[in-house]
């Protein structure tokens, strides 16, 4: 499915891999199609906010995941692409936790704000 | 002078300089809007109080649009299924399709730009309003980006075809790579502005 692939692919080698491969794009499509209706119709729910940003973050990661594996090609790459997407995850999780660590006792909800005393 | 290791992959990387490209790229944009995701959970949760999504923006709007979004991807990458196959005009067509669904897109976030700004709503509104027009504006922006690439590859862009396949389905991965990163962003930008 890389780069690679293409330059043998292309003499017809692969025709029926790729067959194979577009009825699992299908596949894909139609998972990600299911899974946009299930993340609007938990939001229907309203659950608790800590509860709905859980419930979200992993449908999304479900969804992201199959865009990624399947039709960015993640499943078969080599491993320098793997290499240069672990070190993105590091920075990009160290990005996200600092806000998260600095107020994560209040994530989203504020029941009462605290009054300062002169 | 002709540009190395377009077709043949490099014996140290195993890919071709174009793919190893496309994804140094790709990793700079996780670290664009990583940092505006992160400033989007600080204002957030610093913020008196937050309003739900789904009270301010449309939902079944975003909805379609998450469908157009999802269904360009497909689109696009039999695009690059049809480079494969040796089918030149089924690529056209799905390429086109691609560039289609993107028009879809935008127009429908025209209509539900044109609705709030009518209403009064600007991004310096409020926070909620400053982070919806930033994040969405600039994926907006890589959604007309990777519109102008497809639109190359659909039409000038196509003659390399004829004098190097190989070439130019590279080159049409890489801007499907594209294409789907920014469909990506998406899948985790409809939950946390509009459903949240």
């Amino acid at each position: 499915m890389t780069s690679d692939h293409a330059t043998t692919s292309m003499a017809g080698d692969h025709a029926v891999d790729i067959d194979k491969h577009v009825r699992v794009y299908i596949m894909v499509f139609v998972a990600l199609m299911v899974l946009t209706v299930v993340t609007v119709a938990i939001s229907r729910f309203h659950l608790p906010v800590p509860i709905a940003v859980t419930v979200a973050l992993i449908v999304a990661l479900i969804k992201g995941s199959l865009v990624a594996g399947y039709f960015m090609h993640l499943v078969s790459e080599k491993k320098l692409i793997y290499a240069v997407l672990a070190l993105t995850v590091v920075f990009f999780a160290a990005l996200i936790a600092l806000p998260v660590f600095t107020t994560s006792n209040t994530f989203g909800i504020h029941d009462e704000i605290p009054v300062i005393q002169e | 002078m002709e540009i190395p290791y377009t077709v043949e992959v490099r014996r140290d990387t195993g890919l071709t300089n174009g793919k190893i490209g496309i994804w140094l790229f790709l990793a700079s944009e996780v670290m664009l809007f990583g940092a505006l995701f992160a400033s989007y959970i600080l204002i957030r949760t610093g913020a008196p109080s937050w309003p739900r999504g789904d009270t301010i923006l449309d939902v079944p709007l975003a909805t379609f649009n998450t469908i157009v979004l999802i269904s360009s991807s497909v689109t696009m990458v039999m695009a690059w299924a049809s480079l494969m196959r040796r089918r030149f005009g089924t690529f056209r067509l799905y390429m086109g399709a691609t560039i289609l669904l993107g028009l879809v897109f935008l127009i429908v976030k025209y209509f539900e730009y044109g609705h709030h700004l009518g209403l009064g709503e600007y991004p310096s509104t409020n926070n909620f309003l400053a982070i919806y027009y930033t994040l969405t504006g600039l994926h907006m922006l890589h959604v007309f980006g990777g519109m102008m690439v497809n639109a190359y590859f659909w039409g000038p862009g196509a003659k390399l075809w004829k004098t190097n396949p190989v070439w130019f389905t590279n080159r049409v991965e890489h801007s499907g790579l594209f294409w789907h990163f920014v469909d990506l962003v998406w899948i985790f930008l409809f939950p946390t502005l509009y459903l949240l």
